[in-house]
């Protein structure tokens, strides 16, 4: 007897049967991909080592950073000495995306439990305990506290969601710790390029990294497909551009020069930046020896040294590099993310 | 009742002359062919299976891939167009070959395959290239599936056709992210079997269409016309359709001053003062209001006619302008509101307009021509788009706005008094 496929009877048999398959395989990649998500709470061997432990923002001389080590303490803010950054490291119970300190205040960009993926900001005292917390409508992508830890900063992708489309936006908000001001949207900032006033509804700013006095601070606007390094003064609210083809910002200890990241000119689409210095005062800008395209906001080590992110096997490293150009980049910190560094 | 093809296509046939009216049953509710609800189930599977990758795809690249999503942002042009000549290709090969099922199977199969894809796609580049396939897929497939809706029912029922499929595409579409993360849920970092499960429910969908979507024979009787000659012939034949340039005309003049959605959340959020942990629930509020009322408003539109359902459609987008507008502060209440208010919007026009289209249109070139009023409206709503950024950028989010509810008004008006002095 040869199987009518035509009729009503056989095609839903076809659809059962092939119903069944294709669940089979949905169920067996979810499975498959749980048990790997587990083995990385496993420690390996060969990794850095992190152990429990007490991590503070008081503690000096000590670099905190984002663990990556799969195992246990993957994600917790941990800590090591400045001097030995090889040696185990020590791990705080509280896991952050994005994460910066300075003068005993914390900010944490992390993911809020459940189905839906949400994302907070929490502001740190300097026992890594929460103070405030706020929700945030996107990705964390950067974070910063002043130099004297009145003033953080942070950033998040709006990716809206699926019935959005494709099109990505940032959102960058900073917090006043002593007043209690909350500047959700630095869009709301009245923009000023060469000299006029200027309007765009594609106004995207991100990777604030503020100047010490608390007002003054530098970020990276994006508009008409280009950057902008911008100066922001809080209290008139708002941001001057100074210079294109600058992103991601980062402030000398001596407020005198500017870390950033460039797109060259020959690099792949997907990677054209090279980390340079910027002279605020004569306006030199100087490529630094890392090859490399480097998608992170660097931090200042100390006056001449800058650390930054660069994938690596367990999502990223931290390399260091001299801020004058020369020397060769070193991997200081495997496993590691959003470094801070507590002098 | 249930509508056999013959029937379908018997009464798609009619359209110039006067179509057999099926005896008006009052108070009896009758079945939508079954046809449409295969459709419908299709584009149901088929949107959780694309919504689920549109839902992570950006934390993919960014946690998964450690890309900057700027980065990404910036291939979005890229095949932003891709979609409105495939749509075109689409209803052309569809008509031409008179195999709509067959152009609209392939577009759904390519997209199911594009979702494996994305499983060796490591690169912005070769994601950007997989998803340009992707809606090249989706492209493809739409004109034949509106013209399959088309032909299964009878022309006093395209509104409530048109309504149960958008309805049903839009629970799919609201399913895929719940489906995609629970899947993140159950995996951590688990993008892969996010994509695998996503090509599974695609394929089902492919399934679906192949076991239980009928396509409709309307071959007319063949004339010896040189196949060069027969896209511009269509094209003629299309241009002569009696009312459907004028469709084509009202479609895209209304599209130019209708705000692309990611502005009207960006004003919405901005203006009424809300809470930017909000705003990704703004397009859900839309798309729940798009749901609850393609249906209604479709019947609405076969009974009351489906252009007066079409522009009064655009008028409710005018209220929920004027509403923002409005001196309101920090409401959630104008929130909700302007959002039942797009959701209504929608419903008055997504279908509607196919639905309005459809009778049009002689069977044959069915495909093309819904494609035509489709794309018509599409590039409008882009130059629409560009004309709103140049408006904000010079006069602000507010003037932009104001600029754009007056000519709403003014050409809603002249298409009113059009359509009132036309009798059409």
């Amino acid at each position: 007897m040869t199987p009518d496929i035509s009729g009503p009877r056989a095609r839903l048999l076809i659809l059962g049967l092939a119903t069944a398959v294709l669940a089979a395989v949905a169920v067996v990649a979810t499975v498959r991909a749980a048990d790997r998500a587990g083995e990385r709470d496993r420690a390996r061997p060969g990794e850095p080592v992190a152990r429990a432990g007490v991590v503070t923002l008081r503690q000096q001389g000590r670099l905190l950073f984002r663990n990556l080590a799969w195992g246990p303490q993957r994600d917790h803010i941990s800590s090591l000495p400045l001097t030995t950054m090889a040696g185990p490291r020590t791990a705080a119970p509280r896991n952050c995306l994005r994460f910066h300190a300075a003068a005993g205040t914390g900010i944490c960009l992390r993911a809020t439990g459940g189905v839906v993926p949400g994302h907070e900001a929490v502001l740190l005292d300097a026992r890594l305990r929460p103070v405030r917390t706020f929700p945030v409508p996107g990705m964390p992508t950067r974070a910063r506290v002043s130099p004297s830890g009145r003033l953080v900063a942070w950033t998040v992708f709006v990716s809206g969601d699926s019935y959005a489309g494709g099109a990505f936006s940032t959102r960058t908000a900073i917090y006043d710790t002593r007043t209690g001001t909350l500047r959700s949207d630095l869009e709301s900032f009245t923009v000023v390029k060469d000299g006029q006033r200027h309007r765009a509804a594609d106004h995207n700013f991100w990777g604030v990294t503020f100047a010490a006095g608390d007002n003054r601070f530098y970020a990276t606007l994006a508009t008409g497909g280009r950057t902008y390094l911008v100066e922001g003064d809080l209290a008139r609210r708002t941001l001057r551009t100074l210079r294109e083809n600058v992103e991601c910002p980062s402030l000398s200890p001596d407020g005198t020069r500017v870390a950033f990241k460039k797109r060259v000119p020959g690099a792949f689409a997907d990677a054209p930046w090279r980390l340079h210095i910027l002279d605020l005062r004569t306006g030199r800008e100087t490529a630094l020896a890392e090859r490399r395209s480097v998608d992170d906001q660097a931090l200042w080590l100390n006056g001449h040294t800058l650390l930054y992110a660069l994938p690596g096997d367990f999502g990223a490293d931290l390399w260091s590099i001299p801020a004058d150009g020369g020397g060769a980049p070193r991997m200081i910190v495997k496993s590691g993310t959003s470094p801070a560094v507590i002098a | 009742m249930y509508l056999s093809a013959g029937r379908a296509a018997d009464t798609a046939a009619g359209v110039r002359s006067t179509p057999p009216r099926p005896p008006r049953g009052t108070g009896v509710r009758r079945a939508v062919a079954g046809n449409v609800i295969a459709l419908g189930t299709v584009s149901l599977v088929t949107d959780v299976s694309a919504e689920m990758v549109t839902a992570v795809l950006p934390l993919y690249l960014v946690v998964g891939l450690g890309m900057s999503p700027l980065a990404f942002g910036a291939l979005d042009g890229l095949y932003q167009g891709a979609t409105a000549l495939s749509r075109l290709a689409g209803g052309h090969i569809a008509d031409r070959a008179q195999r709509r099922k067959l152009v609209a199977g392939t577009g759904y199969a390519l997209s199911a395959c594009c979702k494996l894809a994305l499983l060796a796609a490591t690169t912005p580049w070769a994601v950007g290239a997989v998803l340009a396939a992707d809606r090249t897929g989706k492209g493809l497939r739409t004109a034949p599936r509106d013209a399959l809706i088309s032909l299964s029912c009878p022309q006093e029922e395209q509104g409530r056709a048109f309504g149960v499929h958008r309805a049903m595409d839009t629970a799919g579409a609201l399913l895929g992210p719940l489906v995609a993360f629970a899947v993140l849920w159950a995996a951590r970092d688990g993008y892969d079997a996010v994509f695998v499960v996503s090509f599974c429910a695609a394929a089902l969908g492919v399934l679906l269409l192949a076991l239980f979507v009928r396509d409709t024979s309307t071959r007319t009787p063949d004339r010896p016309v040189k196949r060069k000659r027969r896209g511009r012939r269509s094209l003629r034949t299309l241009a002569r359709t009696p009312g459907l340039p004028r469709l084509c005309l009202i479609a895209a003049l209304l599209g130019v001053v209708t705000v692309s959605d990611s502005f009207l959340y960006l004003l919405l959020q901005r203006r009424l003062d809300l809470p930017t942990a909000y705003f990704p629930l703004l397009p859900v509020g839309t798309a729940a209001g798009f749901l609850l009322l393609a249906v209604p408003l479709g019947r609405l539109a076969d009974r009351i006619g489906r252009r007066p359902v079409f522009l009064a459609g655009h008028g409710v987008l005018l209220m929920a302008y004027v509403l923002l507008l409005g001196p309101w502060g920090g409401g959630t209440a104008a929130a909700v509101c302007v959002l039942v208010l797009l959701g209504a919007f929608y419903a008055a026009t997504d279908g509607v307009l196919m639905a309005a289209a459809g009778p049009l249109l002689p069977p044959h070139l069915k495909a093309s021509g819904l494609a035509l009023v489709q794309t018509s409206q599409a590039l409008a709503r882009f130059a629409g788009s560009l004309l709103f950024g140049a408006a904000w950028m010079y006069l602000g989010p507010g003037g932009a706005l104001t600029a754009a509810t007056a000519g709403l008004a003014v050409v809603l008006a002249s298409v009113a008094a059009f359509h009132r002095g036309s009798h059409a």
